[in-house]
């Protein structure tokens, strides 16, 4: 039995200043070494599964689709489903989860003022967000086609959809930028306020507004998605379509109307949910401006501040099932269109 | 017509420089008031309301990220007193911004390292694995595939925020919690259902014969996986990749939630907290952003057919 004691304190002799070289990295040098060390590891383990799986005549096909499968499904298991149950299972308990409380959560989700402005919220931003953002990326897709300056044109446009939601949380809050009427202005709206004679506003501060102003970064972003889906939808159009309308007298708004339109109705209803899907989801932005005061928090934001903030895991789980269960229509709704649009094509 | 083939676009030129009037005249008389009205829209809206519309576009989507691009280039004195748009009359550029925010007290430097190191497997990693279960998928008969297919596609609509509770507590209890395993770790679970679903779509676009032809040599699933169908995906690959390595290097809430130590955060993460903690420092934060915003930059301008295949096949997830 000393045997076995000894070679389990050797392990852990042995172990503890490895695991600790690859969980406390400090400097540069050390964080690149734990990271090629980890891809490494990675490629040594997936390489043992199918070396092993791959024999074809002497192990049963079945080992051969648990090694390419088996990763991926542990992965999901272990970091998606069984973590998605847990937290519906935790919705159903008090703040630290010692404590039984059937639907309070929800309900107090549902009735306390501040959540429900909170909801409130959202709903403006799933319906603005979406309709806004695809009828200006429609709009641009249209007077952009075919013109000189096709490819620069849908770059600028489409430019934001690269970079962070806090980047764009810092561009936007310094457009939004606020000095009192005496001083210069440094941010561009409000100089263009004084500039036709109106006295500055905080943009960011003053409730209700201030959520179309978050609202307005976030549609900043997404038109550039929305341009680029509806453009290709709009080349898709079969020139026969476009003919006949010719012949038939159309021409500008009237060929926007009566022939680009409903020929590209699929691609507009998959841009518009979803657009609707990511904006439900919405997080990035609110934290970065505003951090959700001043009345503008949405459910992901809550979800996050009563999680991680506020230290109350029952609520918290309850407002992530409730975002969970307010996407689901729209999911459905998107990958039946999505099927729709491709018979189409 | 020549027998010269007419490049598709000169004839779309041709076509758009049409007037109204250049209809037949006997149709002139027949036109209704809708067609009148239809004919002058058209005029209005071909080439200068057109032009007009898109110019007003393009300049309000790009101005608010210039402002702030040449803010970033202002000394911290002018950024306090005067507006961006004062350059015009007194032009003052400075690199110092930059300095600072790289290697002043903020250090963004050390967080653009961390960024990068969460990246590069957090997109590895994901794409490897889904590759393979794609493949199993694609081109392995196996019980109960389609059952975990259409799970595996139905776990897309599964909200991260959802799942990031009980994640935290698995990882403090394995003591692994504020180290870069639990980020790479979550963003590869998080990147799989999509990422297999798209690879899968991909490899079912591989024609069979090929698969059968080398089956029929005798090669094994592995051999197959490698040689054959691997080379021909590597345009899907890309586009995943670049997809992949943008949503991690922009992702805010992952990083937020398992990896904001001083020792792991990337620069969103840090950024997001300057703009919270120091918000009135704009030379810090211009600067800060854009430092962030380069690679994604790059990346688009260089690479951007692959990334807005990327981008549109990517859309869903969340």
């Amino acid at each position: 039995m000393d045997f076995f004691d000894n070679v389990g304190a050797w392990i852990g002799y042995l172990w503890s200043p490895i695991g600790d070289w690859l969980l406390n990295a400090d400097d540069a040098g050390h964080k690149l070494a734990v990271m090629v060390v980890a891809i490494v590891l990675f490629v040594v383990v997936m390489g043992a599964i199918l070396l092993g799986v791959d024999r074809p005549k002497r192990v049963p096909g079945w080992v051969v689709s648990v090694g390419f499968v088996g990763p991926a499904l542990l992965f999901l298991a272990f970091g998606l489903v069984y973590p998605a149950l847990r937290t519906i299972y935790a919705s159903f308990f008090n703040r630290n989860g010692t404590e039984y409380i059937g639907f309070d959560n929800y309900i107090q989700s549902f009735t306390q003022n501040e959540f429900q402005i909170v909801l409130r919220n959202t709903a403006l931003w799933v319906i603005l967000v979406p309709i806004v953002s695809t009828l200006i990326g429609l709009v641009y897709a249209v007077v952009v086609d075919r013109t000189r300056f096709e490819k620069l044109a849908k770059s600028l446009v489409f430019l934001p959809m690269a970079i962070s939601m806090v980047g764009a949380g810092i561009i936007w809050r310094f457009m939004y930028e606020y000095r009192q009427e005496s001083s210069d202005q440094t941010g561009l709206l409000n100089q263009l306020l004084v500039w036709i004679g109106l006295e500055p506003k905080q943009f960011l501060l003053d409730a209700p507004e201030n959520n179309f102003f978050l609202i307005l970064v976030f549609i900043w972003i997404q038109a550039g998605f929305a341009m680029t889906i509806l453009s290709a939808a709009i080349r898709a159009i079969p020139d026969d379509i476009v003919e006949a309308g010719k012949l038939d007298g159309l021409y500008g708004l009237g060929m926007f109307r009566h022939i680009t339109v409903p020929s590209i109705r699929p691609a507009l209803v998959v841009v518009v949910t979803t657009i609707a899907m990511a904006t439900l989801k919405v997080f990035d932005i609110v934290r970065t401006m505003t951090s959700g005061n001043f009345q503008t928090s949405v459910v992901a934001n809550e979800f996050y501040v009563q999680s991680f903030r506020a230290q109350n895991a029952g609520l918290g789980a309850a407002l992530a099932v409730i975002l969970f269960v307010l996407v689901i229509p729209i999911v459905v709704y998107n990958v039946r269109q999505m099927r729709l649009a491709e018979e189409i094509r | 017509m020549t027998t010269t083939p007419t490049p598709p676009q000169a004839f779309e030129k041709k076509e758009k420089g049409e007037v109204p009037g250049g209809a037949p005249p006997g149709r002139e008389k027949t036109e209704g008031r809708f067609e009148r009205r239809a004919a002058r829209a058209k005029k209005r809206l071909t080439s200068p309301w057109a032009s007009g519309i898109a110019i007003v576009i393009a300049i309000l989507w790009t101005i608010p990220t210039f402002g702030l691009f040449v803010t970033s280039f202002r000394p911290s004195g002018d950024i306090r007193r005067t507006g961006w748009w004062t350059i015009l009359g007194d032009p003052q550029f400075t690199l110092e911004n930059y300095q600072e925010a790289m290697t002043g007290s903020t250090r963004l430097i050390d967080f653009f390292v961390n960024s990068l190191v969460i990246t590069l497997p957090a997109v590895f990693i994901p794409i490897s694995i889904a590759l393979l279960a794609a493949y199993a998928f694609a081109w392995i008969p196996f019980r109960g595939r389609n059952f975990l297919f259409v799970a595996v596609f139905a776990l897309q609509i599964v909200p991260i925020q959802i799942t990031m509770i009980p994640l935290l507590t698995q990882y403090v209890d394995w003591g692994l919690a504020g180290s870069f395993w639990t980020v790479w770790l979550s963003h590869s679970i998080f990147a799989l259902p999509l990422a297999i679903f798209l690879l899968h779509n991909f490899m079912k676009d591989i024609p069979p014969s090929l698969v059968e032809a080398a089956r029929v040599d005798g090669a094994g699933h592995v051999k197959i996986f490698f040689q054959v169908l691997l080379p021909l995906l590597v345009p899907a690959i890309a586009a995943f990749g670049i997809y992949q390595f943008l949503w991690v290097w922009n992702d805010l809430l992952v990083a937020l939630v398992f990896g904001s130590s001083l020792d792991v955060r990337p620069l969103t993460v840090h950024i997001a907290e300057l703009a919270g903690t120091r918000g009135q420092t704009w030379h810090l934060l211009s600067a800060g952003a854009f430092i962030s915003m380069i690679v994604p930059v790059l990346v688009f301008v260089s690479l951007q057919r692959y990334f807005v295949r990327g981008m549109m096949a990517g859309s869903v997830k969340g």
